[in-house]
């Protein structure tokens, strides 16, 4: 395979992320229902978790647990190697973001309850509308 | 006690915040967070004057994990300065919160103010002190997420949509902070500042070349989307949108605190993404980052200089001032000068200031008339005369008469622009400045040479309650037009600091 093929191919997890970050990006801006607005917000924070997660795997790579004595036993015997470990790190980084995505979006959607109680409606272009006429 | 200043700056309010929620009553609520904001202040001073004296900053490694490994708090004068800036705020705005929210915001929730204060107040120290990527990041949130809830809490329906809006664009301001952060751990698999700003001079193979990790296209990237991300927290122009609905239909004490520290704190951000971890050879050298700043700075005075002159609701004036001062800020930092330096930090410190002292005053007027537009305002000079001095005052400071401490930072931007030779821009900046003076004699004319409406009963002066936090933050923007041995001695230690740590 081309070295052209490799890149594009080989790297596919981050052309979903780009994909995906997109799709949020656009909904944000594009959609005037507030709560569509904010599912767009939560697929644009998802791909930049799913960009954290595949940098940390390697292929075959297992959790990061360390062996109990049995393992060690079986290694002897079977000759086989240490296992590879995927790099915790970023799934561990991804936790606490996923924590703060669910705050943003819990605090997004009680502003709408809010919202909904104030002007009667959660699109865009008719809050707007009301404001003005105000 | 002396060593873990920096933890116990971060954990008092930290650990108060739930403790007021706890409470659910308001005046104890109210006082914990007080008490809280006072000795956050004076832990802040005493941080200082230990980071001042100690060549390098103070480190502190949380749990006694070293770093890189562990995250690490780092304490050099500029963060030191920016601690004892925000905290100091903090409290005097507090201070001045019990009697402006008992009108502005019901009863029932002034717990709940008091612990969203500060978990704001924790956020944004939190940037400041820490030494670690992704911990800046949480911090970041936290701050954030607070801030939107305060601006919640604005009396009318408008601060709904604002806070929203604010919300929808901070979080996707921070997504992309934190997509650059990725990158920059993938190129160099660490988070502390320090490390990375070493690791990034490094070379690596990348497809059987040599490269320097600075130079890979990773990196680039990762600055692109850092600079649009703190742009958008700082509010500069044309990033700037979210402000001025949030500042203007936030509770007055929340416009006050927010106005002097939010987006302080994130040209702060700014300030140590560009000189401490990326160096100010490659911000300003490989890339074209200082043309492209002074830029937006430009344009983005004038612009928000224009448009803050034909608002009719004060408070959105003031907010689009903001905006127009964050253009200076920016301005200094671009000059990547000793002088530019001192200039944009002195700014930002003054400033903070300027425009906590002015949006206080705007919470006297709201106590009082219970509105901002610039018609009920007429005569507000005569049955208020000590609250519309006070606004006055800042007003001055803002267009940077001598004596204020406008003026001060204004003469450090000028002289960095003139080392320079660039007069052109030294005129734009004066212009400029005159913006600034039309904007604030419309208020003064309405309030001093019209007539005040016949009320009944007159309208009276604001209470001492809300008068004297006013007045300690008008007062000292005089004092530190006068005397500067802190604000200036402090900021040209930073900068120094900022430009010597990456030569």
């Amino acid at each position: 395979m081309s070295h052209e093929m490799n890149t594009v191919l080989g790297l596919y997890n981050y052309w979903i992320v780009i994909f995906l970050m997109m799709t949020g990006f656009y909904v944000v801006i594009a959609k005037g229902n507030l709560v569509k607005k904010i599912i767009g917000l939560n697929l644009f924070q998802i791909s930049v978790f799913l960009l954290y997660l595949s940098m940390g795997k390697i292929n075959g790579g297992t959790t990061p647990i360390y062996p109990d004595k049995s393992f060690f036993a079986d290694l002897q015997d079977q000759s086989s190697t240490m296992p590879v470990y995927s790099h915790p790190l970023p799934s561990v980084l991804i936790l606490t973001a996923i924590v703060v995505g669910i705050a943003t979006t819990a605090l997004a959607l009680a502003l709408i309850v809010r919202i909904h109680e104030a002007y009667g409606t959660i699109e865009e272009d008719e809050i707007l509308l009301q404001d003005q006429e105000a | 006690m002396q060593q873990h200043l920096p933890i116990l700056l971060i954990i008092t309010p930290l650990v108060a915040a739930p403790l007021c929620l706890l409470l659910r009553q308001r005046i104890a609520a109210l006082a914990l967070a007080l008490a809280v904001c006072w000795s956050t202040f004076a832990m802040a001073l005493w941080l200082l004057e230990i980071a001042r004296n100690t060549p390098g900053g103070i480190t502190y490694q949380l749990g006694g994990w070293a770093a890189p490994w562990g995250i690490e708090y780092h304490v050099d004068t500029l963060a030191g300065l920016m601690l004892v800036l925000i905290s100091g705020i903090a409290a005097i705005a507090l201070s001045f919160a019990p009697r402006s929210i008992q009108d502005e915001i019901p009863a029932g929730q002034h717990y709940l103010f008091a612990t969203e204060y500060l978990l704001c107040l924790t956020g944004l120290l939190g940037i400041c002190v820490t030494g670690d990527l992704f911990n800046l990041f949480v911090f970041l949130e936290i701050s954030s997420l607070s801030a939107y809830a305060l601006i919640s809490l604005g009396r009318s329906r408008r601060a709904l949509t604002a806070a929203f809006q604010y919300l929808v664009m901070g979080t996707i301001g921070a997504t992309f902070i934190l997509i650059a952060i990725g990158l920059m751990y993938m190129m160099t698999g660490t988070l502390n500042m320090a490390d990375m700003a070493e690791r990034l001079k490094r070379t690596i193979e990348l497809r059987e070349q040599t490269v320097v990790v600075h130079q890979t296209r990773t990196i680039l990237v990762a600055f692109a989307f850092l600079s649009v991300g703190i742009s958008i927290k700082m509010a500069l122009f044309p990033l700037h949108l979210w402000l001025p609905n949030a500042y203007a239909y936030a509770p007055s004490v929340v416009t006050g605190f927010l106005a002097a520290t939010a987006t302080k704190v994130s040209v702060y951000m700014l300030l140590r993404f560009v000189f401490t971890v990326f160096g100010v050879q490659f911000s300003f050298q490989t890339l074209p980052f200082d043309v492209g700043l002074m830029a937006l700075a430009l344009i983005g005075i004038f612009a928000a200089s224009t448009t803050a002159i034909f608002q009719t609701n004060i408070k959105r004036m003031l907010a689009y001032s903001s905006v127009a001062q964050v253009g200076y800020m920016a301005l200094g930092i671009s000059f990547a000068s000793e002088n530019g330096l001192t200039g944009g930090i002195v700014h930002m410190f003054n400033h903070a200031l300027i425009k906590g002292g002015m949006f206080l005053a705007m919470g006297c007027l709201v106590f009082r008339l219970g509105s901002v537009e610039l018609t009920d305002l007429r005569g507000v000079g005569r049955r208020m005369p000590l609250t519309m001095f006070a606004w006055v005052l800042g007003g001055l400071g803002l267009i940077g008469v001598p004596v204020t401490a406008g003026f001060i930072s204004k003469w450090y931007l000028i002289s960095a622009v003139l080392e320079r030779g660039w007069w052109p821009i030294a005129v734009l900046m004066l212009l400029s400045s005159l913006l600034a003076v039309i904007y604030i004699w419309r208020v003064v004319e309405v309030a001093y040479f019209q007539e005040p409406p016949e009320t009944d009963p007159p309208v009276q002066e604001a209470p001492l309650a809300l008068l004297i936090p006013t007045g300690l933050l008008i007062g000292a923007n005089i004092v530190f037009g006068l005397w500067t041995t802190l604000s200036v001695g402090a900021a040209g230690e930073a900068a120094r600091q900022l430009l010597g740590a990456s030569p």
